[in-house]
């Protein structure tokens, strides 16, 4: 069995590039229904926080998300909600359970912008395979979350190991517009609808470079090349501009979704690896109208570190992938540093079921590699690239992200600095709410999938 | 390397690359068999094998004496089945050897022809401080690989330790795909396989096979190695209930020497592991049931076989999971041991899974990932614990001769510390 996850995605499109080819959607699949656009949203959160005692962590090194650090820090949250953050003085209000984290760190929530946690579950098998929608090059029309699986075991070891309290599930990238991503909380659930992070907004997945030529071009197919690739974007968006300035009389999926973009409330999270074509993607986001939130992968955005904090763009990337396949050859583990040299917004993203469990030890390892030449990110800073700066990029930075009063209490307790390998959480709450503690075997949730199974959610 | 070696020994000056003698002082020693580091000691590093290391141990004469204060000084890291060498890019068909679906071998496919020295991912590894490795081709069409070879990492052209160390095979899940759809399928394959290996090995000179045949004679006669014990056979397996099947074989084949890889499940049978001697090498951070055979998946995985006695090593490092990475891979472990429950491994014994141990189950015991007289001379001068995300090598040292850090990488980062064009593209700034 020794297929890395990452060789799974990429094989992906090529195994399944013999698969059928759907044209365009069914007329009748149209429904008039101009009014249901500005109805309630469609497939609303029922994600409740669970309850949680009024709580003071104290006598930790309090790393805030921001850039903050405070040693001998007091954390106070209540009813789901950070109450205040300071030094050793702070007051601890009457009612309030202390928890000591002499010797202890704390950090937000972790957050990972990037996953295909339920749509690429745990065991990877065909049946539970639902993240490429790859019948047309472009299916804006499609939402990851009508494919995330809850039970996927993968949730539970994000938030046992990696502290993991928010993420981004995004379709794949063998298509140029790949659908909507869903927000989620870390929060077991029955439903997808019951992970929803409320109040999220959505983002749009679009994929540049090799991915979409690739599968489209072995088809024989539009786009087979780079330029086929800016050649079908650029149509889908004068084709939603057109749509936009009408009337709605017959609704598009697709089309809502990518006018939702054009209005500027959809974000768009670009996976694209190679400087060069950043910079062009980011023209035709002048030339279309619509902005890019993110770069994912960007394992050239070192060479473009100035263009990226021009046009505030954040880059959400690996500490030291390269060289998988041609767009990523020139990676190298000093991305993160140098983005942060130049200023730009850096965010560690993980697209990995396993690298998600260890966001801070791939900050860590990109912060030291910046070290080694010179340019040397503070402690509290690199923090931000696994909580606030993903908050921020995902459209939820004034909610979570960051240890301030009034923020969702997402807190972990780690049992050292988060940024050394030895470390792991070992408390971790989700708006108030105890979800894991590593000194009650009972508390560390074991998905329907595990139970009873040899491993059990690796509790046995 | 043994020419240069000789050179050095006889005085003579190779130009740019020469095995010296070298002595680090005052840092601490982590010698990868299992103990715990030794601060303030000292290593004698020469005619390119290690002299002597520890806190007794003075300066010799006429050795380069390098400050190692405030350092630590590791072996080699050893990195047990590896692709290094064999891609420029994974996904770049051209320039990927790993594998050869089309070819009509497969246990004969010998990967030591292929081996390219100059590999950007050979210097990215040695600059991670990894020394030596093992190398596997990936399964084609068959469930026989072909054979792994044992190299090591020094900037010159003589790769090659130990050509066709082992064969590999792939059970398991992969396994009965290859064979055709079924475990069953795998099974008969391997030992219809086997059995052809063993009646070419008997033939006379010159004679003919039986018409019933399978194998090309080449596959056959590579095999005949692994039947006779004289060549490793490394299994590709993860369920438990498939790992017993693995050791069951030698019932029928009795000089078999087995290596697990994988084993996601090892930790359920860890006493028939342990008791049949055969050792493992395994990903130890992959937790999740990726697969109906990893269901028991478990970080617990490697303390718990190590704890039951099973000679396990960290390995399996592939595409995005690099060979520079096993030092997380194993500070990870010593991680689990501070989580109530959970299993791992003592700091030394989490180095000696990345140095020693998988020298030991390459057959390179007590020569090569370790720091012992005799060993071969390769040493690593860390800024800080070698296990430590913070850390990385200052120099490293193979066969006592000093390595360049030289790579497209290296020349990246150079390139792109700033981002200044006033005068010149960036395309001058080299």
């Amino acid at each position: 069995m020794r297929e890395t996850p990452w060789k799974r995605r990429l094989l992906c499109g090529l195994a399944m590039s013999a698969t059928l080819v759907m044209t365009t959607q069914a007329a009748d699949a149209k429904k008039k229904d101009k009014d249901a656009r500005s109805g309630p949203a469609p497939y609303a959160s029922t994600y409740k926080p669970y309850p949680g005692r009024p709580t003071a962590l104290v006598g930790a090194t309090v790393y805030d998300g921001r850039g903050g650090r405070i040693d001998n820090g007091t954390v106070l949250f209540e009813n789901g909600k950070v109450v205040a953050v300071g030094a050793a003085d702070l007051a601890i209000p009457a009612g309030y359970d202390r928890v000591d984290g002499s010797g202890k760190f704390v950090t937000p929530g972790v957050i990972d912008i990037h996953s295909h946690l339920g749509v690429y579950p745990s065991p990877s098998v065909d049946a539970l395979s639902d993240g490429n929608e790859m019948t047309s090059p472009t299916t804006p029309d499609v939402w990851a979350e009508h494919s995330v699986w809850p039970q996927d075991p993968g949730f539970t070891r994000a938030l046992i190991n990696g502290g993991v309290t928010t993420l981004q599930i995004l379709p794949g990238s063998g298509n140029l517009i790949g659908g909507r991503a869903v927000t989620l909380k870390n929060v077991p659930s029955r439903t997808v609808q019951g992970m929803k992070y409320p109040g999220a907004p959505y983002s749009l997945k679009m994929a540049c470079g090799e991915n979409p030529k690739r599968v489209y071009g072995a088809r024989n197919q539009k786009p087979m090349t780079r330029m086929g690739n800016f050649s079908v974007d650029r149509q889908a968006w004068i084709d939603a501009k057109q749509y936009m300035d009408g009337d709605h009389a017959e609704r598009d999926l697709g089309k809502d979704t990518l006018e939702g973009v054009l209005k500027g409330e959809i974000l768009v999270q670009n996976h694209c690896y190679r400087a060069d074509e950043m910079a062009q993607v980011l023209d035709m986001a002048k030339e279309m109208g619509y902005k890019v939130t993110a770069f994912h992968h960007a394992v050239e955005a070192y060479k473009i570190g100035d263009l990226l904090k021009a046009n505030d763009v954040c880059a959400a990337i690996w500490a030291d992938w390269y060289g998988f396949k041609m767009e990523a050859y020139d990676g190298i583990p000093e991305n993160a540093a140098l983005l942060a040299k130049q200023g730009a917004c850096v965010v560690i993203h993980s697209d990995d079921e396993n690298g998600i469990q260890r966001l801070n030890q791939a900050a860590a390892r990109a912060q030291a590699a910046g070290r080694r030449i010179g340019v040397d990110v503070p402690d509290g800073q690199v923090v931000g690239w696994f909580t606030y700066n993903a908050a921020k990029a995902m459209g939820i930075g004034e909610k979570t992200g960051s240890l301030e009063a009034g923020k969702m209490a997402d807190v972990v307790l780690w049992n050292g600095n988060p940024l050394s390998v030895y470390s792991r959480p070992e408390k971790v709450w989700s708006d108030g709410a105890l979800l894991y503690d590593a000194h009650d075997p009972k508390r560390k949730p074991v998905s329907d999938f595990e139970l009873g199974q040899p491993g059990e959610g690796d509790v046995k | 390397m043994k020419r240069l070696i000789l050179a050095a020994l006889l005085g003579a000056a190779p130009i740019s690359v020469s095995a010296q003698n070298v002595t680090i002082t005052n840092a601490t020693i982590a010698t990868g068999d299992g103990s715990a580091p030794i601060e303030h000691a000292t290593v004698v590093v020469r005619a390119g094998r290690i002299v002597s290391v520890g806190r007794d141990t003075t300066v010799l004469n006429g050795t380069q004496v390098v400050d190692g204060t405030g350092k630590w000084v590791t072996p080699g890291l050893f990195s047990a089945v590896t692709d290094l060498g064999l891609w420029d890019v994974e996904a770049v068909d051209d320039s990927n050897d790993t594998s050869a679906d089309k070819s009509p071998f497969n246990a004969a496919l010998d990967v030591a022809t292929a081996l390219n020295p100059a590999s950007e991912h050979i210097a990215v590894s040695r600059e991670g401080g990894v020394t030596r490795a093992s190398v596997t081709p990936f399964n084609g069409s068959s469930i026989f690989a072909g054979q792994g070879a044992v190299i090591d990492l020094g900037k010159d052209a003589a790769i090659v330790m130990k050509p066709r160390a082992f064969q590999y095979v792939e059970l398991g899940e992969s396994g009965a795909k290859l064979a055709g759809g079924s475990r069953v399928a795998a099974h008969t394959a391997l030992r219809n396989a086997l059995r052809e290996a063993r009646e070419v090995a008997a033939l006379p000179l010159g004679a003919q096979r039986q018409g019933d045949v399978l194998l090309t004679r080449a596959d056959a006669a590579a095999l005949a190695k692994v039947i006779d014990g004289t060549q490793t056979l490394y299994v590709g397996v993860e369920r438990a209930s498939d790992i017993r099947g693995v050791m069951a074989l030698k019932t029928e084949f009795p000089k078999l020497d087995l290596v697990l890889v994988g084993a996601t499940e090892g930790w359920l049978v860890a006493p028939e592991i342990a008791a049949a001697r055969v050792p493992v090498i395994t990903m130890p951070m992959r937790d999740l049931p990726s697969a109906f055979e990893a269901l028991a998946a478990t970080m617990s995985n490697v303390g718990r076989m190590k704890k039951a006695g099973v000679k396990v090593a960290i390995g399996l490092f592939e595409g995005g999971n690099q060979p520079r990475n096993a030092t997380e891979q194993a500070g990870n472990l010593v991680a689990l041991t501070k989580i109530p429950g959970a299993s791992g491994l003592t700091w030394g014994e989490a180095l000696a899974a990345i140095t020693s141990i998988p020298a030991e189950i390459s057959g390179f015991g007590g020569k090569a990932g370790v720091l012992a007289p005799g060993a071969v001379g390769d040493v690593v001068l860390w800024d800080g614990d070698p296990l430590e995300l913070s850390s990385a090598p200052v120099s490293v040292w193979i066969d006592g001769v000093k390595q360049p850090t030289e790579s497209h990488q290296a020349r990246l980062r150079e390139r792109y510390k700033d981002l200044d064009e006033t005068y010149l593209p960036k395309a001058y700034d080299w």
